[in-house]
């Protein structure tokens, strides 16, 4: 990939982006903006850079500082570089009553980072999030597009030892869910 | 065995697609909608069902509905709330998941009954693979002629997509889910005017949670007044409950409005009772944000009637002695769990999600943490209990949305309920603590007296 083009949606993207662009009204097109981004993240390293943000203003005629200011609100929004795998572990209430500490602290263990860190390898990032709406199977986190729930010490080793071994980047908007025994 | 409407289906293998969806009963309501009925009286079917709201506010949508402007030459919108995210609450991604088709058939039936030509669902970010179990409906429910033009050769025109947000718990909130969905920073607008004059792209604009559009097909396949039976009283009908916790058996469960409250802790049809034998101790009933209630008061009103799963009972008592139907995010606790620990818990989620619009929420709900965090740590004095009742009544209702409210009650029935234990914490806190790890947690640099 050349300096030049490093901001630019592969065709597949594009036509991906333009048909969400088409639902809605054509001087509305600023509504596109989220899914837009959440393309971008995918596509650009699982991050928004100033440039990636730039390109996505672009595409829909807006001023860099109205993206700016819409990915720094949401928290899906990655503003700096992560792993190739971002682990979300779910610390609310219910995730909370269930035992979410320990399923934490044990990953901040296995993996040798604290919760907001990325490993030496960029293989791993740990955030915390709020309520994912898996109370009933908690605890549980999210990596990528997909839940992983009921979660045990175990579980969480065999999902790691995994996504290591498979060494791959997994992104919200794809389906990539691995099968736990 | 209390009557099911909404997810008696979902355990047909096959039953999330088209095919098996239609053999089943699936789209008959529309058909009959568009065949039968004229929009206005699916209006009025809808007002005389009682339906009320099942995001939580529990507001009638047939009222709702009638408050829509009708300006001539305007385009009006229907939008679907998916932005499920109270703590607690996880019934639409259950009804999303397992019967697509039920929605996409409400919000047909809606966008008829409104004179909505384009709508949306609002999904959060985080349900990306619910938002593309739903794009898969949807595109199924085009090339069958359910959605487009002319659907079932009514004439009837009508478009539906699908919008994902980006991890926002305000986005819920429905001037915010709108101006999230006009693709801005997701903080609510001031009312009036309501959407229902003002909303998307300053059009009319109805905005419904996904129960209440799914909903409206069985309103509309039994009639509103067949649907205005079941229940008790002002609840009609049936809620889905979602069920966490400390429970035997965690999960949604559709109730008939009027279960004993004690019924659907115990009895093995639901919860199937206290997990390892423990007591029970609390109930959050409606989601993160109503009151908390001690396991005497959720069982049985102030007045020792039965508490029952409706509007009214659970709210029996007001905030004195009493809760909220709320979203139906029903939240159950051992005799183990800490009260304190459990609101401070809340009390970070408020603050972490308070969009920094009104000064009483933006800083009250991070000086309520912090307190709360001090008075955990065996930090707190007796006046900071005072203090924290004081912080969280100067934010209840003086804020732009409900946000506010939402993060003071958990605090205030905390300490009307619980103040003992609080005062516990203030005596002996320093011997529960595990302090520093939270700073880490947190990102944060650990303050002095860590």
């Amino acid at each position: 990939m050349s300096e030049k083009n490093k901001y630019e949606f592969s065709e597949e993207t594009m036509n991906v982006a333009s048909s969400i662009i088409r639902r809605y009204p054509e001087e509305k097109k600023k509504s596109a903006l989220i899914p837009l981004l959440h393309l971008a993240q995918a596509e650009f390293d699982g991050w928004l850079s100033p440039g990636a943000m730039d390109y996505v203003a672009s595409l829909l005629e807006l001023q860099p500082i109205e993206v700016y200011e819409v990915a720094s609100f949401y928290s899906m929004f990655n503003l700096k570089p992560v792993g190739k795998c971002v682990i979300e572990v779910c610390r609310t209430s219910s995730c909370w009553l269930m035992g979410a500490e320990d399923v934490i602290k044990h990953i901040e263990r296995r993996l040798n980072i604290h919760a907001g860190e990325t490993t030496s390898d960029g293989m791993f990032t740990l955030k915390t999030v709020e309520c994912l709406g898996s109370c009933g199977t908690a605890p549980m986190l999210q990596c990528g597009g997909d839940f992983y729930e009921n979660l045990t010490l175990e579980k969480v080793d065999q999902l790691l030892d995994t996504m290591k071994t498979q060494n791959r980047r997994r992104v919200y908007t794809q389906d990539d869910k691995i099968e736990l025994a | 065995m209390g009557k099911k409407l909404l997810i008696d289906k979902v355990d047909i293998p096959g039953i999330e697609t088209l095919e098996v969806y239609r053999r089943n009963g699936g789209y008959k309501a529309l058909d009959k909608a568009l065949k039968t009925l004229k929009p206005e009286q699916i209006v009025e079917e809808v007002k005389t069902s009682g339906l009320r709201g099942r995001g939580g506010a529990g507001f009638p949508t047939g009222m709702k509905w009638s408050f829509l402007a009708k300006p001539e030459g305007v385009a009006r919108y229907v939008v679907c709330n998916a932005d499920e995210s109270e703590p607690g609450t996880f019934k639409d991604r259950y009804l999303m998941e397992r019967i697509p088709h039920l929605l996409i058939e409400g919000m047909i039936i809606s966008a008829y009954a409104l004179g909505a030509k384009t709508s949306y669902i609002y999904i959060r970010g985080e349900y990306f693979y619910l938002y593309r179990i739903l794009e898969k409906a949807i595109r199924e429910a085009y090339d069958s002629g359910l959605l487009g033009k002319n659907i079932m050769n009514s004439g009837f025109d009508c478009d539906l997509y699908m919008h994902i947000g980006a991890g926002a718990y305000i986005c819920g909130e429905e001037t915010a889910l709108l101006e999230s969905l006009e693709g801005k920073r997701g903080n609510p607008r001031i009312k009036p005017p309501f959407p229902a004059v003002a909303g998307l792209y300053g059009c009319p604009t109805v905005v419904n949670n996904v129960e209440t559009i799914a909903a409206v097909v069985p309103i509309v396949q039994m009639g509103g007044a067949e649907y205005a039976q079941i229940g008790i009283g002002k609840s009609t009908g049936t809620k889905l409950i979602s069920a966490s916790g400390h429970i035997n058996k965690p999960g949604v469960y559709e109730v008939e409005m009027g279960l004993p409250v004690e019924e659907f802790i115990f009895s093995d049809e639901y919860c199937g009772g206290m997990k390892n034998g423990k007591k029970l101790k609390a109930v959050v009933a409606g989601g993160s944000s109503v009151p908390i209630l001690p396991a005497e008061l959720i069982l049985k009103t102030a007045s020792g009637e039965p508490r029952l799963m409706s509007y009214e009972s659970l709210a029996d008592g007001g905030f004195a002695t009493g809760t909220m139907l709320g979203s139906g995010g029903f939240i159950v606790m051992d005799e183990d769990t800490s009260i304190v620990k459990n609101l401070w818990n809340f009390t970070r989620f408020y603050h972490h999600e308070s969009c920094g619009q009104c000064s009483p929420c933006r800083e009250g709900t991070g000086w309520m943490e912090k307190i709360l965090h001090k008075i955990l740590h065996g930090e707190g004095s007796l006046k900071d209990i005072d203090l924290l009742w004081d912080i969280q009544s100067k934010i209840d209702g003086k804020t732009i949305c409900p946000l506010g409210d939402a993060a003071s009650w958990p605090v205030a029935s905390a300490i009307r309920h619980f103040r003992h234990e609080f005062e516990e914490y203030v005596r002996n806190g320093s011997r529960i603590k595990d302090i520093k790890h939270y700073y880490r947690l947190n990102n944060l640099p650990a303050p002095a007296y860590a």
